[in-house]
């Protein structure tokens, strides 16, 4: 049963990764990206992380790829053109990408005490996590919330209209957009 | 190392495939040529790595594994938050999200 269900999720992982790399519309890339997400949620799910699972879904590809949908979408992002891109990335990024997959699958594959284990049954109960998160690692806690806060104010102001100036003479329909939505943010 | 018996599904699996995510995000983040895609790569490549952590936590029987990718989720969502909007900010200074455009700060 675990065997079964890791081939299948982890073929629709790496189905949706290379299908988003494939694709030339945003949106198709992060309906592929979705596909991932969900497909992770159940291979934590068979590694006994309930509550990760449940979060995977809610926050990732729940929330985070509905803020990507919503900006694509938003944005009105066409097809990209596919250029040679720069010449360092084709030199030394994908050689280094080899060399890191490589070094990775060996250490993976020939470390002593990683070979030996497999997937037990057995679900680590959320009550264990929260009394770790609550107790010992309170400050933390707090502490990303208030990152959230401050990243809920940055995104506001950095996308509130009138920051970035458009440039030179910029097109009027952004302008246009902008100035309704000035409108908008005002009369609140 | 040795071959499975059936039913058995080994822990180096689960790393490999993190591994192979972490590197699609990588291939993916050099040859995408679209803003919002590149930082989709980005996620990708972060979702390898939360897959590592819960993969070390099933097997050394630790919650801390699993504390670490609950952090990486929020910080993933404070920066997909931040990132759009700066994303959208440049989007309507410069008209265009393909980055091969926006090289203002290309020597």
């Amino acid at each position: 049963m675990h065997l079964i269900l890791f081939i299948v999720f982890a073929g629709f992982c790496l189905a949706g990764a290379v299908n988003l790399l494939l694709q030339t519309h945003p949106v198709n890339s992060a309906l592929s990206l979705i596909v991932v997400m969900t497909s992770l949620a159940v291979l934590y799910l068979l590694l006994g992380a309930e509550f990760l699972a449940a979060a995977q879904v809610i926050v990732y590809a729940g929330a985070i790829m509905v803020l990507f949908t919503f900006v694509v979408m938003l944005l009105n992002a066409g097809r990209e053109e596919r250029t040679q891109g720069s010449r360092a990335a084709r030199a030394v990024g994908f050689p280094a990408v080899v060399v890191i997959l490589a070094v990775m699958a060996t250490v993976i594959l020939y470390a002593q005490k990683l070979g030996a284990s497999s997937v037990r049954d057995g679900i680590t109960p959320t009550e264990e996590l929260s009394a770790m998160l609550f107790t010992r690692l309170l400050l933390p806690f707090e502490v990303t919330s208030v990152l959230i806060l401050i990243a809920i104010l940055g995104a506001v102001s950095l996308a509130r209209p009138g920051n970035g100036e458009p440039h030179g003479g910029a097109e009027p329909k952004g302008s246009a957009d902008s100035q309704g939505s000035t409108e908008r943010t005002g009369g609140q | 190392m040795s071959f499975l018996p059936w039913e058995e599904v080994p822990l180096s699996w689960f790393l490999l495939l993190s591994a192979v995510l972490f590197s699609l995000g990588v291939v993916g983040f050099l040859i995408k040529r679209n803003l919002i895609t590149v930082f989709m790569s980005i996620e990708l490549m972060l979702n390898g790595v939360n897959l590592s952590f819960v993969t070390f936590a099933h097997q050394w029987h630790t919650v801390k594994g699993q504390i670490f990718v609950f952090f990486v989720m929020m910080v993933a969502a404070a920066e997909a938050a931040v990132g759009l909007a700066i994303i959208i900010s440049v989007f309507r200074a410069r008209a265009t999200l393909a980055v091969d455009r926006i090289d203002l700060m290309k020597l």
